[in-house]
């Protein structure tokens, strides 16, 4: 091995401390990227291998009855490649061991088999097409409960009890989230999907030659909204309820949503992790090897050329750069693997296509090691310009000259020991620059990460605390009159109940439509209240409606401009209201109305068709046995399990994320500060040991070298702060999606917070550093320099 | 001995001057210097503190270059060479003896000599070379194992080892005690001899200007005495 080979190995094992701190650091932001991206790409090639694999339909349709050729006449029109008709519809279920009612819904089984959304069975089989009181489930729900083939529950179809034998456990790629009605997350124990058989379905419904559900699946480029316009037309005699395309399928938008808030997270929050590493890699291996400057300058004079001095650091910035790389895709592709198999398991997808991140690797390296090559190159660059004489010699002590600050501080009388560290500061503000840029960065992404829970719990609580106050929403089968209301108080336990109509509908404006709900609200509610992102409790219009933000966007719609609203329940009428105003609401979809102004339009008597209850919590058993009886009502939601389900998701998914996230921006800090200090350890030792020989004890010399960072990185912390605010900012609009948005509010705990954990990490790094400090030996440390 | 004017010229110094400038401030280091130096010669430089030594020295050996004035090696002109041409001419010809050794502390003291010796054209071995300053056997100790006077002498080790044409050495011996710097100065004083190495000393030391053929005395950046030693005597006859 060459001697200047064998130098740049005793060089790494010499600052093998360093050259760690710069590795992790740098693997760090890799290992962020490599597991977000394959993770995301991994999710979205299962999502599609396994719609294709089991043929999920491209677009879907509610009637209330129509009659079974209807199937026939939707293939027919241009562009469906196929059609299936389907009987589906709400049950209220009595599961052995749950107090309170589930939900179900109920799907037919075509009798010659499904030809879409192909149902996998994981376990026994479908149900016998000849046996009225067989059917399978959705695979979570029966898990949930234990239901295994040929356990039986209790249902009300139709009105009427029924026993039913459970045949198997299935998967559908159309219930890959299976929600609730008028829940926002899925609930696995108080909801399921069961298929039933074509016949048994239409005998318990009255369904006899009869279809209340169509899916199509739409041949290669087939305009999907002249199809669902053609639909619409079709089913429009028959209470159609809407066409609509896989975005308003709710299991399809919602992993959809899950899936490009992840890929948001992919795209957005690695590269600023990335990008910060590498940046700092590449100001610390600069300084590293500006300590080097003397023996670039002596090989300079024992005749090596540029190029090869040049390649010679390059080596050894190479070697730690490829260090952190290799570091951040191993670390990165078991994160990826635990990430994968967390989603999966939420998912349930029945199998995974694992995808690489290929370009992830690729990216990272490139970006990992032009950053170690170029803070490399830069430095030695700087020693090799200097004439190998100068090089040699110590850097010329910096000028005295007396600033400005100088002065001002010159003023407060500190002790020499402050002066020191000020007068460092000063006199090179670059090199206080990094350390400050690499603090305040870590307190930036801290706070951009902690901001997720500031944004959680401010959706929580908007949502729960002030929006639905409600314990418990009952969904009536049909809509009945307002002395329903009043009805409910004989219900045990109830104390309060308040009514409230919901439609779906299609609003129009333009050329653009959506299809929606139109919600009414009775006046002096106290419970169920329209509230926006920030508390404020609107009053919903009597000449008007009000429009959730999102809705309004997807509309292009604006305060004062008229909005067309196509009922698609009875009465199928058409409204013209005007928009009055448009509410921030993060989660909200609805139009909303003052009831009264809805019927006054609808020109009927007032109608509720959700009942809104306060309920006396050790009641609650009684009323959901008796709920369970009552066929009038076709759904239900405890509100206290809605919240549960919502925290119980975000932790799962989101806050874990967060949780990794933080994990390595502490250590990042911890990277940059612990470098930054052994750094000034090693270019201030002749000055430091100097100290020591006056007579300093080690604490005032201590201080000297923790107190210039811990002065750095106090400044550096509302810098942080700043930074955080704006990332914040970007990743709400990264996060945004279709149905959910984020509201922008950090609260004080979180600047807090931030500040706290990076300065703990640098503190603790700076004693790290400064414990050596107590072995440094006097006589060498002097001996080093003249 | 031959006289002076039979051997070619080593080096040729035609009104060199060198001003360092920081902000506002000139320092004139070298007001104009005429030196040459002949092959096989062993020259002092005597002089105070500031007087220009050593930035004569490293303009010499292609380490800074001049203000003003021209220098050749030979027939090589180095003032006004590239980068590119001053590095190949350190290689090939010139090496160093510094007053703090210089050594990588990460390599031994065979690997340091190795540095040299695996980019030189006709370089000895790192075993000979340490030999010949008496430090064969402390071939694998890394320098922070060596005393000065050790270190010192593998530095001009590493100096010789390419065979170089001119040796240039600032304050060889300044860092040392009298005993250990004669050891030094006898290493430097025995490769003059065998090797025929034309040498430059620097020194504060003026009882050390006795084993030169010539001492030259430098003072406030011009030459003010230039003269031939009438007798010269071995470096073990010195102390100080
Ligand atoms: N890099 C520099 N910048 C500014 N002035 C310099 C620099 N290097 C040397 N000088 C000045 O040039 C003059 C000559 O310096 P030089 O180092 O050649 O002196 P010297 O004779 O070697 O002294 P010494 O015996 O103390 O080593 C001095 O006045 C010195 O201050
Ligand atoms: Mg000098």
């Amino acid at each position: 091995m060459r001697a200047l080979d064998r130098k740049m190995l005793r060089d790494l094992r010499r600052i093998w401390a360093q050259a760690l701190a710069i590795a992790l650091v740098l693997g760090c932001g890799v290992m962020v990227l490599v597991a977000a991206q394959a993770t995301q790409a991994t999710l979205v090639a299962t999502q599609a291998a396994y719609y294709e694999r089991h043929r999920f339909a491209d677009v879907f349709a509610g009637a209330t009855r129509a009659p079974e050729n209807i199937v026939q006449a939707a293939r027919l029109i241009p562009g469906v490649a196929q059609a299936e008709g389907r009987i589906s519809f709400q049950a209220i279920l009595d599961i052995e061991g749950m107090a309170e009612p589930a939900t179900g819904r109920i799907l037919s089984l075509p009798a010659a088999g499904p030809g879409l959304n192909l149902p996998m069975v994981r376990l026994g089989r479908l149900p016998d097409p000849d046996r009225a009181d067989e059917v399978a489930l959705s695979e979570p729900f029966a898990e949930t409960h234990g239901l295994t083939p040929g356990s039986r529950f209790r249902g009300i179809l139709n009105g009427q009890l029924r026993d039913l034998t459970v045949t198997g456990w299935v998967l559908s790629p159309e219930f890959i989230y299976t929600m609730p009605p008028g829940a926002m997350m899925p609930d696995d124990r108080r909801h399921g999907v069961i298929w039933m058989s074509e016949a048994a379905a239409a005998a318990a419904m009255d369904m006899n030659g009869a279809v209340n559900d169509i899916a199509l699946r739409l041949t290669r480029g087939a305009d999907e909204r002249a199809v669902i316009a053609a639909l619409d037309r079709l089913l429009d005699p028959y209470g159609g309820t809407g066409a609509h395309g896989r975005d308003r399928q709710v299991s399809h938008a919602f992993l959809d949503g899950e899936l490009s808030q992840l890929g948001a997270m992919a795209t957005y929050l690695p590269p600023i992790f990335l990008i910060v590493a590498a940046f700092l890699v590449n100001m610390v291996l600069g300084r590293l090897i500006a300590l080097e400057r003397a023996q670039i300058g002596l090989m300079k004079a024992l005749g090596y050329g540029r190029g090869e001095i040049a390649r010679h650091y390059l080596l050894l910035a190479g070697l730690i750069g490829g260090i952190g790389v290799g570091l951040g895709w191993l670390f990165g592709w078991w994160m990826a693997g635990a990430m994968i198999g967390l989603y999966g398991d939420f998912f349930r997808f029945p199998f995974i296509i694992r995808d690489w991140g290929t370009q992830a690797l690729a990216i990272s390296a490139v970006l990992g090691l032009a950053s170690v090559a170029l803070g490399g190159l830069r430095a030695v660059w700087a020693s090799l310009r200097l004439p190998p004489a100068e090089a040699m010699q110590p850097p010329a002590p910096p000028r005295f000259s007396r600033g400005l600050a100088d002065m001002a501080l010159a003023r407060f009388r500190f002790r020499q020991t402050t002066m020191m560290i000020f007068r460092s500061v000063l006199r090179w503000p670059g090199r206080a620059a990094i350390t400050l840029f690499g603090v305040a960065a870590s307190v930036g992404v801290l706070v951009m990460s902690y901001f997720i829970f500031d944004a959680v719990d401010r959706l929580g609580d908007s949502v729960f605390q002030q929006a639905n106050r409600q314990h418990v929403t009952l969904m009536l089968a049909q809509p009945q009159t307002d002395r329903a209301t009043q009805d409910a108080l004989s219900l045990p336990g109830v104390l309060h109940s308040e009514g409230a109509y919901v439609v779906p509908v299609r609003a129009v404006h333009g050329h653009r439509a959506r299809l929606t709900a139109l919600q009414g609200h009775y006046p002096d509610a106290e419970l169920a209240r329209l509230v926006d992102d920030a508390g404020r409790v609107v009053t919903p219009p009597r000449d008007g409606v009000v429009l959730p933000e999102m809705l309004a966007r997807a509309l292009d719609i604006r305060a004062g401009q008229s909005l067309t609203i196509e009922m698609l329940g009875a009465p199928r009428i058409t409204l013209t209201l005007p928009v009055v105003e448009i509410i921030a609401q993060g989660m909200g979809q609805e139009a909303h109305i003052a009831a009264e102004a809805l019927f006054a339009a609808m020109d009927s008597a007032p109608q509720v068709n959700l009942l809104h209850l306060a309920v006396r919590l050790d009641r609650m058993d009684a009323l959901n046995a008796a709920i369970k009886t009552t066929p009038a009502v076709g759904g239900l939601l405890d509100w206290a399990e809605v919240r549960r389900q919502f925290d119980a998701a975000l932790s799962d998914n989101l806050l874990t994320m967060v949780g990794i996230y933080t994990l390595i921006e502490v250590l990042i800090a911890i990277g940059v500060v612990y470098n930054a200090a052994r750094i000034q350890l090693s270019e201030r030792s002749y000055e430091l040991a100097s100290l020591r020989v006056l007579g300093f004890s080690r604490a005032e010399v201590g201080y000297v070298l923790v107190g210039e960072i811990m002065f750095l990185t106090l400044l550096a912390i509302p810098l942080g702060w700043l930074l955080g605010y704006w990332l914040a900012l970007g990743l709400v609009g990264a996060l945004s999606t279709d149905i959910f948005q984020i509201p922008f509010h950090i609260t004080r705990r979180t600047f807090a917070l931030a500040a706290l954990a990076v300065f703990l990490a640098a503190l603790g790094s700076v004693l790290m550093v400064r414990r050596r400090l107590d072995r440094v030996d006097l006589a060498s440390a002097l001996k080093a320099r003249e | 001995m031959q006289s002076n004017s039979d051997r070619l010229p080593v080096f040729k110094a035609e009104a060199v001057t060198r001003v360092y400038r920081s902000g506002t401030v000139e320092v004139w280091a070298l007001r104009g210097v005429d030196l040459s130096l002949v092959e096989g010669e062993m020259v002092v430089l005597l002089g105070a503190s500031g007087s220009g030594k050593s930035t004569l020295v490293n303009i010499l050996g292609g380490l800074d270059l001049p203000s003003g004035g021209r220098v050749f090696f030979r027939d090589q002109e180095l003032s006004g060479a590239s980068d590119r041409q001053l590095t190949a001419f350190r290689r090939d010809h010139v090496g160093f003896v510094f007053q703090f050794y210089n050594l990588v502390p990460s390599l031994t003291a065979r690997e340091n000599i190795a540095l040299v010796t695996e980019i030189a054209q006709d370089p000895m071995t790192p075993e000979e070379a340490l030999d010949r300053v008496g430090l064969a056997n402390r071939m694998d100790h890394f320098p922070a194992e060596l005393s000065g006077g050790e270190q010192q002498r593998v530095a001009i080790a590493r100096a010789i080892a390419k065979r170089p044409d001119v040796l240039l050495c600032d304050e060889p011996t300044g860092a040392l005690d009298s005993k250990t710097g004669v050891q030094v100065l006898d290493a430097l004083h025995q490769v003059n001899r065998d090797l025929g190495t034309a040498t430059v000393l620097i020194t504060h030391n003026a009882s050390i200007q006795r084993i030169a053929h010539r001492v030259v005395v430098l003072a406030d950046g011009r030459i003010v005495r230039d003269e031939v030693n009438p007798t010269r005597v071995q470096p073990g006859e010195v102390s100080w």
